[in-house]
């Protein structure tokens, strides 16, 4: 690895500041599981930047707020914090589905959601769940501040919206409405520490058996986390029908793009779209009627 | 070219001063610069928890962490884990259920499974497992690994 300098500034103005600054080229980290090992294999993937900016001591980062109106997350707050949260995974389980198969414990002790969301890699397990969750995030900037949905976020492998001094600043999920359920599954070859051979992340609100709301997404089977839109055709139907999740299971397969590589090929991959988003469905009901 | 960075922390207890790059991983300064090889380089990328240490209380890769980072902070590694000449008791379990065949990835299933057994004292196997999965070993095979840590787990509970 080059010489790289290191900046911990304790301010978004600072931090901003640092990664604006045309005479270096900087990059933002918080847990520093994906950035420190694309520094030392490949850091001309990330623009071979020579300062780091540490932005996990910025007070505003590490915010974690409940309310009425949903939950802010920091981009800095670590994966274990979220799931040890009693009153978040209960309002968001499939928050606590994804945060909790993200690496091993020693990731979760650093890695954190905004930072997977950052990386915008398409396997990202925290991805299709916030955008199942109707999550939308705060980016700053040199120009100011701005709010975009978690589905416009990334636009391609490793790549986002964010523009050259922009930091994502907070994420905020809606607050659940009543008899609502959400869930992620990922199908992996191991048990646990793998990348998803396909990750689904699912949302839905019942009224009695019927379909009030729905949104399904989708890693791993596209240059991007994908919204499968066509999933809201069921929207009015009962859940008990076998029929409607096989409508959703469809619209999964359907909105799917991926490729053949080593963990899997394409037909095998959209399969498992359809099965994985029927199985999310079938969860996200059971935990809708619990609550 | 830019300065080394003056680095004040707390490793097992002890406050330490280090100077160091701040390119350089936690484990690098730890190894190269504070004399601590007890915690081992294995991938280098966060995938085999060999290099796993303690740091203020969460368990965590040091191959993925500045030491610049840990300015102000507690660490603790496999050295600290024995009081004084007396092992501690997940290290007799790792000996007694021949826990370990050529020792590198020995120190981070040490590290970490303590951390597990101060949060949770009556594991499951499964809680076991779950918990060690951010740990490679090639030789054991792991089924003597979660007995030696089940196994330390009773023995703790016992005492």
């Amino acid at each position: 690895m080059k010489w790289i300098d290191y900046a911990s500034p304790n301010s978004i103005k600072e931090a901003v500041a640092l990664l604006s600054n045309k005479n270096t080229v900087a990059r933002a980290m918080a847990g520093g599981t994906d950035l420190i090992v694309q520094l030392r294999a490949a850091p001309e993937r990330i623009g071979n930047p020579d300062v780091v900016v540490d932005i996990k001591n910025i007070p505003e980062l590490n915010e974690i707020n409940l309310d009425s109106k949903g939950l802010t997350l920091g981009s800095a707050v670590p994966m274990y914090k979220i799931y040890n949260n009693e009153s978040i995974t209960a309002s968001y389980p499939a928050l606590q589905d994804s945060t909790s198969l993200v690496g091993g414990i020693q990731i979760q002790g650093r890695a954190s959601v905004g930072g997977n969301l950052c990386n915008s890699a398409p396997s990202g397990d925290t991805i299709p769940t916030l955008i199942a969750l109707n999550a939308t995030c705060k980016v700053d900037g040199p120009n100011g501040s701005r709010d975009l949905k978690v589905e416009d976020f990334c636009t391609g492998p490793g790549k986002s919206v964010l523009e050259n001094g922009e930091i994502l600043i907070s994420i905020h999920i809606p607050a659940p409405s009543k008899g609502s359920g959400s869930s992620y599954l990922r199908f992996i070859p191991r048990n646990e520490m793998d990348i998803a051979v396909v990750g689904v992340g699912t949302s839905i609100s019942l009224d009695g058996d019927i379909v009030k709301s729905v949104k399904v997404a989708l890693a791993s089977v596209g240059p991007t986390p994908i919204l499968v839109s066509d999933a809201e055709k069921i929207i009015g139907k009962s859940i008990e029908d076998e029929d409607t999740l096989k409508i959703a299971g469809e619209a999964a397969k359907n909105a799917a793009t991926p490729i053949t590589d080593m963990r899997g090929t394409i037909e095998f991959r959209k399969h498992l779209c359809d099965v994985l988003t029927r199985r999310t469905l079938k969860i996200a009901t059971e935990r809708a009627r619990g609550n | 070219m830019s300065k080394k960075i003056h680095v004040k922390t707390t490793i097992n207890s002890e406050e330490v001063e280090f100077l160091c790059e701040p390119r350089q991983s936690l484990l690098e300064c730890l190894r190269d610069i504070v004399g601590l090889t007890g915690s081992k380089e294995g991938c280098n990328d966060g995938n085999c928890g060999a290099c796993t240490v303690n740091l203020d209380g969460r368990i965590v890769d040091s191959c993925l962490v500045f030491g610049v980072e840990v300015d102000g902070k507690e660490v603790n590694t496999i050295e600290g884990v024995a009081y004084k000449d007396e092992l501690h008791p997940i290290q007799k379990a790792f000996l007694e259920n021949a826990a370990l065949q050529c020792g590198i990835c020995t120190p981070g299933f040490i590290v970490a499974s303590k951390a597990l057994l101060e949060r949770n004292p009556n594991p499951t196997e499964k809680d076991v497992r779950f918990w060690l999965a951010g740990n490679l070993c090639r030789c054991t095979g792991y089924d003597k690994i979660v007995r030696a840590v089940l196994d330390a787990a009773e023995k703790m509970r016992v005492n």
